[in-house]
């Protein structure tokens, strides 16, 4: 039947495809004598050149997929590869040690990515990781293979741990399903996997002999079974047919109102991390934005973005959403989404740390570049704020005031600006137990149940050893949850889940007992959880 | 030679991009200008040799400008400091 490999699955499906091993140090580099140095150094020129072209085309990919800021990345790659120390040294190395051109680049990166590697700064030291890639990518090149992130056919990808910047360099359409060694259930692979809804497993022991074999990837039951048996396949292409059938169904309920069985409209909504995840919300109808996570115009830039980069991309979500609601979250950076030009220093706690709102309100000139942003981009379509990891009633009164300010300070500049509704993130305990005072001095309220979770618990997300005692259903957790919304509809405001729980079909009909007034979910989820709303009980 | 201090206010200090436009800048003047800082400097033309220097927000660095156009290319990346660093 196959060599079944086992694992966490965190995202459930089936895919069916050739296994293709993501290695970041793909193969040893041979170091080879030539007689004829000056080739070599022309084979490097011609390399180089081509690396540089490559460089441009995903540039310009990325500035559609992700916008400027995030394929600046691309921009410094190209830069470093012109820088003339790198270039003597490849050099040098071939001329005096009469050797290949792979073995002069291979060298020379190490030296360079080992004198970063060493510096003070965190920024810097993660330089390191950018030298290593161009280097990689000049050896891919001379060997006349492809650079490790391009990917040409379906397939699934197994790595030891995929990092932001290496997926966006995926081609996603290609995409089948991940299986990596490292990452929890809430690391990056996971969200990007439940995004774009295909199958995904953690804690899998991988290995570079599976490459490019054929493997049923099973998110149902955490199995990757490599070169399976004809009578396993069949099976497993039965249960994906099985799978789509389901999906279809689910399409009948395009277009439908969310009305639950109480008779109450409830707002369905979609969470997004960026304009590329627009296209997903329209398609599966989602009735709104319920969380645009705004850091990650900050996490995929080399610098602080600008008022206008980000007004550009407030706008245009508002614009593509015509009208209907999108609840822009205000940055949340901080433990374990860090950002090198922030300058954040090392902390021994960072999810209790210096994060989201208290480095906005210590660092206000950050916070308010991106609510003028936000206010002016509410002039093209019906934008909401909303405010993470808020624990009192003084920071709100602050947060109320600065944006005041602003929008004075708009007014005075004259320029055109539009009214938002303003909520804020419960997603502390310390804001669920005093919600009854912070009701009355916002619009709304979205529940976080990702941090809520963790902080109720006592359980660090980030640690894939405690998977086994977080316990997403908590009776703490479901009556922090009620007390939040009745707290809310006391105060005549609406109350929202925008957590991973939201869509949770398991308790879509307990949320709906609690008087839940709206949920964001994934857009690949949205139909699934309005037909669970339609025909609860 | 011309010489001019800088108080660097940018939050990430002499960072990758900047750093490349920067290079750029003193390639295409007849200058030699160099950057020193915390006891090292470098030629402002080398990228890399830039960004080891390891320049930091709030940390000052010396940058020395000598050649033909001297008196031009100082006030040329003084703006560029100013307006990038």
């Amino acid at each position: 039947m196959g060599t079944v490999l086992e694992g966490k699955s965190i995202y459930s499906g089936i895919s069916i495809g050739k296994i293709l091993f993501y290695g970041k140090n793909r193969g040893e580099v041979s170091r080879d004598r030539t007689c004829d140095p000056e080739a070599e150094i022309k084979r490097y020129e011609k390399a180089k050149s081509v690396a540089i072209d490559q460089l441009q085309e995903l540039y310009k990919k990325a500035v559609k997929e992700v916008g400027e800021i995030n394929a600046r990345i691309f921009e410094v790659h190209s830069m470093m590869l012109e820088d003339d120390d790198y270039n003597d040294s490849v050099r040098h190395i071939i001329e005096n040690q009469k050797v290949n051109a792979e073995y002069a680049v291979s060298a020379t990166g190490e030296n360079f990515s080992e004198m970063f590697s060493q510096m003070e700064d965190e920024y810097f030291r993660a330089r390191a990781a950018d030298i290593k890639d161009i280097s990689q990518r000049l050896i891919s090149i001379l060997e006349e293979r492809e650079h490790g992130e391009q990917i040409k056919e379906a397939c699934i990808v197994m790595a030891e741990e995929l990092a932001p910047s290496e997926t966006v360099q995926m081609d996603k359409k290609h995409l089948l399903g991940f299986v990596t060694k490292l990452g929890s259930s809430n690391s990056h692979t996971a969200i990007l996997a439940r995004t774009m809804n295909i199958p995904a497993l953690v804690g899998v022991k991988i290995s570079e002999k599976y490459n490019g074999k054929m493997a049923v990837l099973d998110g149902f039951t955490g199995k990757l079974i490599v070169e399976p048996d004809a009578e396993l396949l069949e099976k497993y292409r039965k249960q994906m047919a099985e799978e789509q059938r389901k999906k279809e169904m689910l399409l009948k309920y395009k277009g439908r109102e969310t009305i639950n069985r109480q008779g109450k409209k409830i707002k369905l909504y979609a969470n997004i991390g960026g304009i590329s995840d627009l296209a997903s919300v329209i398609n599966n109808d989602a009735e709104g934005i319920g969380l645009f996570r705004s850091e990650f115009l900050y996490l995929e830039s080399e610098d602080y973005p600008s008022e206008e980069v980000q007004f550009q991309a407030y706008k245009q979500v508002a614009e593509t959403m015509a009208g209907k609601k999108v609840i822009i979250r205000t940055l949340d950076i901080g433990a374990d989404k860090k950002v090198g030009y922030f300058g954040l220093k090392d902390e021994e706690n960072p999810a209790m740390g210096y994060r989201a709102i208290r480095i906005c309100l210590t660092r206000e000139d950050i916070f308010k570049t991106q609510l003028r942003a936000i206010l002016r981009a509410a002039a093209y379509g019906n934008i909401a704020v909303m405010y993470p990891m808020i624990i009192s009633v003084s920071e709100v009164k602050r947060i109320k005031s600065i944006v005041e300010d602003v929008e004075k300070q708009l007014e005075a500049e004259n320029i055109e600006c539009g009214k938002v509704e303003q909520g804020i993130m419960i997603e502390t305990p310390a804001a669920a137990i005093i919600s009854d005072r912070l009701a009355g001095e916002v619009d709304f309220f979205s529940i976080g149940t990702n941090d809520l979770t963790q902080y109720t618990l006592a359980i660090d997300r980030q640690n894939p050893e405690l998977d086994d005692f977080y316990d997403a259903k908590h009776e703490a957790l479901m009556r922090l949850i009620k007390t939040t919304v009745d707290n809310g509809h006391k105060a005549g405001i609406w109350v929202g889940i925008c957590g991973e729980l939201g869509a949770d079909l398991s308790l879509t009909d307990a949320f709906m007992d609690m008087g839940v007034d709206e949920l964001s979910v994934s857009p690949s989820k949205v139909l699934a959880v309005r037909e669970a709303v339609i025909n609860g009980n | 030679m011309k010489k001019f201090t800088y108080v660097i206010t940018d939050e990430v200090g002499i960072h990758a991009r900047p750093a490349g436009l920067l290079v750029k800048k003193a390639k295409e003047l007849d200058s030699k200008v160099s950057i020193s800082c915390n006891g090292k400097s470098a030629d402002a033309t080398k990228l890399m040799a830039v960004m080891s220097l390891g320049v930091k927000k709030g940390m000052t660095v010396e940058v020395s400008v000598s050649g033909g156009d001297e008196e031009k290319a100082a006030a040329e990346i003084e703006k560029f400091f100013q307006e990038n660093f």
